[in-house]
């Protein structure tokens, strides 16, 4: 008995310098040095690519150029990227267990409260940020993010849509940014012949419509990675 | 500018005090928060190399979504290991009315 409680407090102590970790340690700031230096010695101010999404910007349909790059010059890595959110949720419901979500009232008033005030200013603050996303620093990762924030909270606050029951309404909100993205490139790909190449004039229309599909789905899927499983709706333990 | 040189090592040295501090602590609560409070330095690093688009995703994935995550890792293993200690304990006691 004596041996095992030494064992196990010798398998908790994952802090200590062992042989391995140390050279484990060397090699990584071995990397981060070779990295460093690499990165130091590019020529500073040869910005060829930058120069040209600068010159790009005015036919982008936006005034941000990340959010030309994301959407319009790199289109198809940000159609593969809202695949791959799709594909993680996908991943957890094939392998975890369902999670159950215990619908009571909250230990506390206070968080009810809290999410019940927060709720609109934080839908607000999220299509604030992805309309912003077309003239500065945002868009539909940032808003989505403050939606699946939102999400987590209201989860911890055991608030559930009643009508979420079956995940019917999940599964849509899940797959509309990867629905609206595949239709558009698609789309494009038969009036014009060439994959997500948006026509000059209605760039932007069609970049908001991408990003307002797929700032739900990432507020979904960020609040379903954290619940976990498949969420199962249980009344009061 | 010397303020802003001040600032940026001074940023600098707490990010990587935070990194080793939440790798080598034995703490795993204290591990997480450390590992939140760098997400949030790492974020405002990114502001300062000009770049908001990503400091708004690391601020909002990398250290709120994530640090959430690891939270909710962490009460589920304390809820594992005080299930694993209360089946120990009712096997030893076991063990003792037979003996």
């Amino acid at each position: 008995m004596r041996d095992l409680r030494v064992l196990e407090h010798h398998h908790d102590d994952d802090t200590a310098m062992t042989p391995p970790r140390l050279i484990i340690l060397a090699l990584s700031v071995l990397m981060v040095v070779g990295l460093a230096l690499a990165a130091l010695s590019f020529p500073a101010g040869d910005a060829r690519l930058a120069t040209l999404a600068m010159a790009a910007l005015p036919q982008s349909g936006v005034l941000n150029p990340v959010t030309a790059v994301l959407l319009n010059y790199r289109g198809y890595d940000t159609l593969l990227e809202v695949a791959v959110l799709l594909l993680a949720i996908l991943g957890i419901w094939a392998v975890a267990p369902q999670a159950r979500i215990w619908i009571r009232r909250p230990d506390t008033p206070v968080l009810a409260a809290f999410v019940q005030l927060l709720l609109p200013l934080m839908v607000v603050v999220a299509g604030y940020l992805l309309w912003l996303g077309a003239d500065e620093p945002g868009g539909a990762f940032q808003g989505g993010a403050v939606l699946g924030a939102l999400g987590v909270l209201w989860v911890a606050a055991a608030v559930w849509l009643s009508n979420a029951r079956r995940g019917n309404l999940l599964r849509p909100l899940l797959g509309i940014g990867l629905a609206a993205f595949i239709t558009a490139a698609v789309a494009l790909l038969l009036a014009r012949g060439s994959l997500l190449e948006y026509p000059s004039g209605q760039a932007k229309t069609i970049i908001l419509i991408i990003e307002g599909a797929a700032l739900f789905s990432i507020g979904a899927t960020l609040t379903l990675l954290f619940v976990g499983g498949f969420p199962r709706r249980s009344d009061a333990p | 500018m010397i303020l802003a040189g001040i600032f940026d090592i001074a940023l600098i040295t707490i990010l990587l005090a935070c990194a080793w501090l939440a790798l080598t602590t034995p703490d795993l609560l204290r591990a997480v928060v450390l590992f939140i409070a760098f997400g949030l330095l790492a974020a405002l690093a990114w502001v300062r190399l000009q770049a908001p688009d990503v400091a708004l995703a690391e601020a909002a994935v990398g250290s709120g979504l994530t640090g959430a995550l690891l939270l909710s890792t962490l009460s589920v293993m304390q809820r594992a290991e005080a299930r694993r200690k209360q089946e120990h304990a009712s096997a030893t006691t076991e063990e003792e009315r037979r003996a």
